[in-house]
């Protein structure tokens, strides 16, 4: 016997990030590459040799600094985009069991939207933009504070970049292993096969939202 | 269903908390930093000197040299092309070649550079000719009272008056580092002031021309202070003068 032949397989997708969420990320992603290669530049003596050009850098670097937060904060008008960062910000106790966990990919505790990890990675990388703003604004006006606090805020502002940095390449790290996380960001949606496997909670959740309108799980 | 499943909107508001946080490490780290800063450079100066990986120069650290160039690559000089023009208002004007610098009487110092960025590298042994040496070789005409300095890197100039650039810790230097002056500390022959910051120790040095009237350099463009006293100047009170 043979089975009949599969039908393409239509899967449904689920709605994951919102079309502002998609820019904000987008934007803040662009400036934060900007900002690093730029700042790999400023600092790092053999590609300064190499580059040159110190304040054309010097200028790009500021700007892309302080145009950082702004898609951050101008996202705030998007009820998605709250609705998300309110999701990052809660911790549950099942995200602490989930940080502390060996196993935390075998889905025995319930996964959010987001996982613990990237509500910590969403909160230490809100925090270092912060503390990199206020650092470089320091920094650049030199008339602001006195001297003693901008040698403190320039080596603030080194060690957070470093940090920051790592944060990011660790982010690249985490999205070039799931292709289809990475893809979301570029069309809002997921299949269920997935978001069950990887966000079963948040899976659950969309689909009694669903039922509960009325609509059938399809 | 599982009676465990996470209200989505429940739970502590730990990001939040994490931001504060961090906000409030960066704030007090603006405000102790000076101490901070001598703690990291004490701790990794002395292990970033030896270490021969290059490793630890890429932690954030002070006391070693930082490498700035304002413009694209700047070409290599060597004994064979290097000149150094004195021109202007002189009345023997002069062009030396390395060989010329290196036969006149040398001058050592062991200063500290200072950048007005706030890095310090302590105790650098300079070797070169004082700029005053090379001054009463092309005689100064009556109306100069400044000296303009040029780069051949074609962009980066600065300039000193007469009484500045005759100073004896003043020196077209030739050595530093215990090593002739490598292309990217502006060698082969770049300009060092001692009690200056570092933005007046010109890189590459290829001209001097005596002008009447200071002219200010690319830095002064840029904000900085023609006259570059290492804490007296640049709103910098707290360095300790290199001279």
């Amino acid at each position: 016997m043979t089975r009949p032949a599969d039908p393409a397989p239509v899967e449904a997708e689920l709605a994951r990030f919102s079309r502002p969420v998609r820019w904000v990320h987008g934007l803040t992603g662009v400036l934060m590459l900007v900002c690093i290669a730029t700042a790999a530049v400023l600092y790092n003596g053999s590609l300064q040799v190499l580059v040159g050009h110190r304040p054309v850098v010097e200028q790009v670097h500021v700007w892309c600094g302080f145009a950082l937060p702004v898609p951050l904060v101008a996202g705030l008008v998007s009820g998605s985009y709250r609705a998300d960062l309110r999701r990052l910000d809660r911790f549950t106790p099942h995200d602490w069991r989930w940080l502390r966990s060996r196993s935390r990919r075998d889905g025995r505790i319930p996964v959010g939207k987001f996982n613990a990890g990237q509500k910590l990675n969403g909160a230490l990388s809100a925090g270092a933009i912060a503390v990199l703003l206020l650092t470089g604004v320091v920094m650049y006006d030199t008339g602001l504070t006195s001297d003693a606090w901008r040698t403190g805020a320039t080596l603030m502002h080194d060690w957070f970049s470093l940090a920051a940095g790592l944060l990011v390449v660790g982010h690249i790290g985490f999205a070039l292993r799931d292709p289809i996380a990475m893809r979301s960001m570029r069309t809002g949606t997921v299949p269920r096969r997935w978001a069950r496997a990887e966000h079963g909670a948040w899976a659950d959740e969309v689909d009694r939202t669903a039922s509960g309108r009325g609509g059938s799980p399809r | 269903m599982p009676a465990d499943r996470p209200d989505p909107l429940g739970g502590a508001p730990v990001g939040r908390r994490i931001v504060l946080g961090l906000l409030g490490l960066g704030a007090l780290g603006i405000v102790t930093g000076t101490a901070l800063q001598d703690g990291v450079s004490n701790l990794l100066g002395p292990i970033e000197t030896r270490d021969p990986t290059g490793l630890v120069g890429l932690f954030p650290a002070g006391d070693t040299f930082r490498y700035y160039s304002v413009t694209g690559s700047v070409e290599q000089q060597g004994a064979r092309d290097y000149r150094l023009d004195i021109s202007g208002l002189v009345q023997r004007p002069a062009r030396h070649t390395l060989a010329d610098l290196q036969a006149m009487p040398q001058t050592t110092l062991v200063r500290d550079f200072q950048c007005v960025t706030g890095w310090r590298v302590p105790d650098v042994p300079w070797v070169g000719v004082q700029l005053g040496y090379l001054l009463d070789l092309v005689g100064p005409t009556r109306g100069a009272d400044a000296v303009r300095l040029t780069s051949f890197d074609g962009i980066y100039t600065e300039s000193l008056t007469l009484e500045q650039a005759r100073r004896p810790d003043v020196l077209v230097a030739l050595r530093m580092l215990g090593a002739p002056v490598t292309h990217d500390h502006g060698g082969p022959v770049r300009l060092y002031v001692a009690p200056m910051y570092g933005y007046k120790s010109l890189k590459w040095l290829s001209g001097v021309e005596l002008t009447r009237g200071v002219v200010p350099g690319y830095w002064e463009g840029s904000g900085y202070e023609i006259d570059g006293w290492v804490g007296a100047s640049n709103g910098r009170t707290a360095d300790d003068p290199t001279s």
